[in-house]
């Protein structure tokens, strides 16, 4: 996983709340045995119409926001299903940052294990960089080291993260291998629950 | 010794290490299935790392297999890209030494519905699988949850899970439901009630009189939905009705070692002083059958009510999404929800395919059959049993007859037109019926509208040709 430290990058808004994973990346795309590749799916049903012609009306279609490195959401996005696909898709189309009042957790985890950095800030500082980013004056700064978020005016928020979670991502750490060093704690443990549980282990 | 809710002490007990912030949690079951494995079994092989338990792994193939003609195996699948993926899992289970159920045996179907029913899910235990509505096996008072690929690829190599833990909820609803209320109108009530993010950061434990009264396949049902709630987990404390519908299954422990499982499983319950974070209490005899009216799973309104007009919302953000949702359901504000007509019935999912939720179905259309009414002629109707065994059930009880002579198509078992991966899915602006779990756009189908509901009242809305009061034809 690439180490998330800071980004200066164009925001879009997107002023919908409960932005789906089905929204975000819909079902024909999940066909498939690789995590490279998603960013034609993503938001595919505001991108495109029925006939796979772009919507210009979509933000991530307008020429300031294309290339945008943030996306800036309504409440509780993410919500639905555990694709990580729909992640995925949005580090591919270059989005390595969204910024909402809340997250579903279904979603915020799988984003910090691949590099994504979901930032909780408050309705109103969230409305403040919605109306900046509408406006065209775009360019916002976000540092994981230092936590915060700076606004195109210049205007600085807090965010909140777990002390564990930001350190994966500083370092871009594999958790797996993380995990495997406390081997002998779960051999530990399994032991213990053989003879607790025997009806689960099995010949 | 401070008290502990339930979520307290299946959480305490899979403890294998704590560190800061985040806790190495021990997983008992870990249930897989063709959509969200691929990337993980590529991930470990490239690592090097073999799958720890293979024998606490259980694999499924549901998502995108098409609902006739299993019998063929993937191999025969005519979507390329679904057959990749169904060969994929083949392969990786055949490489790990993981048991799979494959298309076309009895015992595959839909992996929430698979898992109980081999009574491979139970109570105390740690259950994860890659897909939100693994929230399903908290219904035996285990602690479900929906994992992202990462994470099933952390649970392949050490059969733990790195989590922060949660906060504890408690819904409680007491009271008994008029006839034609059950399971589904209980989870759509709490989710119109707390909304979609009502439950985050929180496990769900739903208690009282009314969920006592449930059956396993209602519990399911309320356990399944409460993702839609944005919480991690439901639970429900196992009792006599959990072990009774244990027993006997194939994976359920046998002889001495039944009599020392159900001890242990007793111990699970929440403490009389224990504090929850948050209450909710509800009445089942306030709860009408529901429906939802929009494109989140909050959008909730009882069958006799009125389309809500989006000026009613109290944020921007919402006025907007309401707006967005008439338009897209094709709904105008204040015309009653009965007048909807549907094209299409969806009986079937991990929320609703159940022996249980087939005869409350069946039961519905054989009472309008001997008054002379079958599936409305305008309306295409399918039934998607939840798996191969409870499609010979009900196959057994006569139900595929019934659902047959009304005009009911039936299916072979599947995911099916719950989330539109497979052949079966709604096409632009078509309206459903439908018992699965979300209503978001393009969920059935581009351009598709979807209502969810529970089985009687999608039986029902079949017969009558529009969404309609189940309490009329029971």
């Amino acid at each position: 996983m690439k180490p998330f430290t800071r980004i200066d990058a164009k925001a879009a808004p997107l002023a919908l709340s409960n932005i789906d994973t089905d929204q975000i990346i819909p079902k024909q795309f999940l066909k498939t045995v690789d995590r490279i590749g998603l960013s034609k799916g993503l938001f595919y049903d505001f991108r495109f119409d029925e006939a796979g012609r772009e919507k210009p009306d979509f933000v991530l279609n307008q020429p300031a926001y294309k290339d945008a490195g943030v996306l800036i959401a309504g409440d509780n996005f993410g919500c639905g299903s555990s694709r990580e696909h729909a992640p995925w898709a949005l580090l591919d189309f270059g989005i390595s940052c969204v910024i909402s009042t809340s997250f579903a957790d279904i979603f915020y985890n799988p984003c910090v294990q691949n590099g994504l950095l979901p930032v909780v800030l408050p309705a109103q500082a969230v409305e403040d960089l919605m109306a900046q980013a509408r406006g065209g004056n775009h360019v916002i700064s976000v540092d994981l080291a230092a936590q915060t978020v700076t606004a195109p005016d210049g205007r600085v928020y807090d965010f909140e993260i777990d002390p564990s979670r930001k350190h994966k991502m500083l370092n871009g750490l594999d958790a797996i291998g993380e995990t495997l060093q406390k081997a002998p704690d779960i051999d530990v443990y399994e032991s213990a629950r053989a003879l607790d549980t025997p009806w689960l282990e099995r010949a | 010794m401070a008290a502990k809710t339930l979520y307290d002490k299946i959480w305490d007990a899979h403890l294998v290490a704590e560190g800061d912030g985040e806790t190495i949690l021990y997983i008992d079951l870990h249930l897989i299935h063709e959509v969200t494995t691929p990337q993980a079994f590529a991930g470990l092989r490239a690592a090097g790392r073999p799958v720890r338990r293979p024998d606490r792994t259980l694999a499924v193939a549901d998502h995108n297999v098409p609902t006739e003609g299993q019998a063929l195996g993937a191999g025969a699948v005519a979507d390329e890209e679904a057959r990749l993926q169904l060969l994929t899992l083949e392969r990786n289970v055949a490489e790990n030494g993981i048991e799979y159920f494959p298309m076309g045996d009895l015992r595959n179907g839909i992996v929430h519905v698979v898992g109980p029913e081999q009574g491979r899910t139970q109570p105390g235990m740690t259950i994860v699988c890659g897909d939100s509505h693994t929230s399903t096996h908290g219904a035996f008072g285990a602690l479900a949850q929906g994992i992202g690929t990462s994470e099933v690829e952390h649970v392949l190599a050490t059969q733990t899970l790195r989590q922060a833990k949660s906060k504890n909820m408690r819904v409680t609803i007491d009271g008994t439901p008029a006839p034609g209320v059950g399971a589904k109108d209980f989870a759509l009530a709490v989710i119109g009630a707390i909304g979609t993010a009502g439950g985050t950061g929180h496990v769900i434990e739903y208690a009282g009189e009314a969920i006592r009264a449930l059956s396993m396949e209602g519990r399911m049902t309320l356990c399944n939905l409460t993702i839609e709630a944005g919480a991690r987990a439901g639970l429900v404390a196992p009792d006599e009705t959990t072990f009774d519908y244990i027993r006997g299954r194939p994976a359920a422990p046998k002889g001495a070692a039944w009599d020392m499982a159900v001890a242990h499983w007793k111990s699970f319950f929440t403490d009389d002083d224990a504090v929850f974070d948050r209450e909710i209490a509800l009445d089942a005899g306030q709860i009408a059958p529901l429906v939802t009216w929009g494109t989140s799973p909050e959008d909730v309104m009882p069958i006799d009510g009125r389309v809500p007009d989006p000026a009613s919302f109290a944020t921007p953000d919402k006025r907007a999404s309401a707006e967005r949702a008439l338009d897209y359901m094709g709904l105008t504000a204040g015309q009653p929800i009965t007048e909807a007509k549907i094209d299409r019935v969806f009986i079937g999912s991990c929320t609703n395919s159940r022996i249980e939720d087939l005869r409350a179905a069946a039961a519905v259309v054989q009472k309008a059959f001997l008054e002379g009414r079958l599936v409305a002629p305008h309306v295409r109707a399918m039934v998607v049993p939840g798996s191969g065994l409870v499609k010979a059930q009900a196959e057994d009880e006569g139900l595929d007859a019934i659902f047959k002579a009304a005009g009911f198509d039936w299916r072979e078992p599947g995911c099916s037109m719950c989330l539109g991966m497979n052949p079966d899915r709604l096409a632009p602006g078509e309206r459903c019926a439908s018992t699965s779990n979300r209503n978001f756009e393009g969920r059935q189908g581009r351009g598709g509208r979807t209502h969810l509901l529970s089985p009687a009242m999608a039986a029902a809305a079949a017969i009558a040709g529009h969404l309609t009061d189940v309490r009329d034809f029971i």
